[in-house]
């Protein structure tokens, strides 16, 4: 069933997420490096490491870019290449790709990927201001569109084409709220109704308060190695398996489809095939849910359900933890919050934790094999990993 | 004639002129809206320009009600992507309408434009009920 590993994940590290008064956004980075050097006695940083890729996306919320050689100092690693990814939401899923490129090239046989976002500091409005950099500037930003207001027009049109509802969009908040309230360092720690979802005021129709991701402080850290080194740091490795990484327009209104991410559908395409699985071979997935119409259409673009039926899908109960394939277990971008830096490997480090059955009271009885899928701004950057673990 | 060069820049001094223009290949004939120094589809880097009806259908829109500072003294606003002939699709404000549904007919009003603003602002366009 398996492609061969390409890379094997030897630690990993997630600071808390939520809001961290007071923390640059370096001094957050080196809490989840605290954790993944803690978690790897066998490494010896200094001398083991020998890059780093960083996801960050924003210089504006704390007036500092540069932020890859400010994140390895404070991570004791001064002097090694170390570099700052930025692809907007998926900037640490495009750290984790670069980093498989480093250790696969031969020029580097250790890597730490990660990435980092402080933001609680800063208002709403400045926050939406911000993260619509990530969108079309002369055409979308110029006239007023923002972040939640291009998935809002993503979702009319889904609604419109196939019937998705505005309460199947509240069944993912409710059910990823659930999953928050089983994982610790999620930002979020109370369940929901749907009809506190659907309430909730408006913020783009159709999507209201309860259908967007946190605006949350957080860092997350991989240690990469080559497959035939892993067993030095650890006996308990993660492998991946497959990585694909596709592009799109920036304006989402030159797009083929308004209700489907085609460099999502291509990334998927490539990870599943270099890692001889299909979605029927997933044991449990983290989904980019920035919106939740957001995991209704990568249900669809990841191949979990018929294109049109993510609506349906999400009503089944089938991802939810004790159903066929459950996801985002860690409460996803709804509930552990969306530090967007940091998020995609966040969500490796979820699967990290369910391939090696360290997910506690949110484990995937014997969860063998995982994905992660990470959307950057409106779908103009994808990333999709496979993992299998080592039992 | 020297023709203006196709960038986003010259696409937004022609809509101050109440005209809504495309770049097109000369080589494979495609149609580029904003328009491009690159075709995307032959690499070919000579274009004609190409004025465009300014009417089309509604394909989806929103309701913004969290806006960034600039436009908050606006929201609640609504936007859309609007169809226009060729397939070519453009986004931008709705104003004027009571009621939205996807396929209803708008046209660019262009009354908004002013060519006043250094680089890189534009004349604002947007679209209302035809």
């Amino acid at each position: 069933m398996n492609g061969k590993p390409l890379v094997s994940i030897v630690s990993v590290g997630l600071s808390k997420f939520g809001k961290h008064e007071g923390l640059y956004a370096r001094e957050l980075f080196a809490e989840a490096v605290k954790e993944a050097f803690d978690r790897c006695p066998l490494l010896e940083p200094k001398r083991d490491i020998k890059a780093m890729f960083v996801g960050h996306m924003g210089e504006a919320y704390e007036h500092q870019g540069h932020t890859g050689a400010a994140a390895a100092d404070w991570a004791g690693l001064l002097n090694i290449p170390a570099t700052r990814t930025e692809a907007a939401c998926a900037s640490s899923g495009a750290a984790l790709r670069s980093g498989i490129y480093a250790v696969l090239s031969g020029l580097a046989d250790v890597v730490m990927v990660g990435g980092v976002e402080k933001m609680t500091h800063r208002t709403t409005a400045e926050v939406t201001e911000y993260l619509a950099m990530a969108s079309d500037y002369p055409f979308e930003q110029w006239h007023g569109i923002t972040f939640p207001g291009l998935y809002a027009l993503m979702a009319t049109a889904h609604m419109h084409r196939y019937g998705t509802t505005e309460a199947q969009m509240a069944e993912v908040a409710v059910k990823n709220h659930h999953h928050g309230t089983l994982n610790p360092k999620a930002h979020m720690q109370k369940e929901i109704t749907v009809e506190t979802a659907l309430n909730s005021r408006p913020v783009a129709t159709p999507l209201k308060l309860y259908d967007c991701s946190l605006i949350t402080d957080g860092a997350s850290c991989l240690i990469l190695t080559t497959p035939e080194l892993a067993s030095r740091f650890t006996d308990q490795p993660v492998h991946i398996t497959g990585t694909g990484q596709a592009s799109d327009t920036i304006g989402l209104y030159e797009r083929e489809s308004l209700t489907s991410l085609k460099a999502a559908k291509l990334a998927a395409r490539t990870a599943y095939d270099m890692a001889h699985v299909t979605p029927e071979d997933l044991d449990v997935a983290e989904v980019h849910d920035c919106f939740t119409i957001a995991e209704i259409m990568a249900y669809e673009d990841l191949g979990f359900c018929p294109t049109g039926k993510g609506g349906t899908l999400i009503e089944s109960g089938e991802t939810r933890l004790g159903g066929r394939l459950p996801i985002n277990t860690s409460g996803g971008l709804k509930a552990k919050g969306h530090p967007v830096g940091a998020t995609g490997t966040a969500q490796a480090y979820e699967i990290y934790l369910q391939l090696t059955g360290q997910a506690d009271r949110r484990q995937v009885q014997n969860a063998q094999v995982g994905l992660t899928h990470n959307v950057g701004g409106s779908g103009a950057t994808a990333t999709v990993h496979i993992y299998r673990s080592n039992r | 004639m020297t023709e203006a060069p196709f960038t986003i820049d010259q696409f937004y001094k022609f809509l101050a002129q109440g005209k809504l223009m495309a770049g097109k290949c000369t080589h494979c004939g495609k149609i580029h809206l904003p328009p491009r120094p690159l075709c995307d589809n032959c690499f070919h880097q000579e274009f004609t320009w190409l004025e465009i009806a300014g009417t089309g259908k509604l394909v989806t829109y929103t309701v913004i009600h969290v806006a960034p500072e600039q436009f908050q003294r606006l929201a609640p606003y609504a936007v859309g992507i609007v169809e226009l002939e060729n397939g070519l699709k453009l986004p931008g404000m709705i104003t004027g309408a009571t009621q939205l549904h996807i396929g209803m007919t708008l046209t660019i009003d262009f009354t908004t434009c002013t060519n006043a603003q250094p680089w890189p602002q534009w004349p604002r366009y947007c679209f209302k009920p035809a």
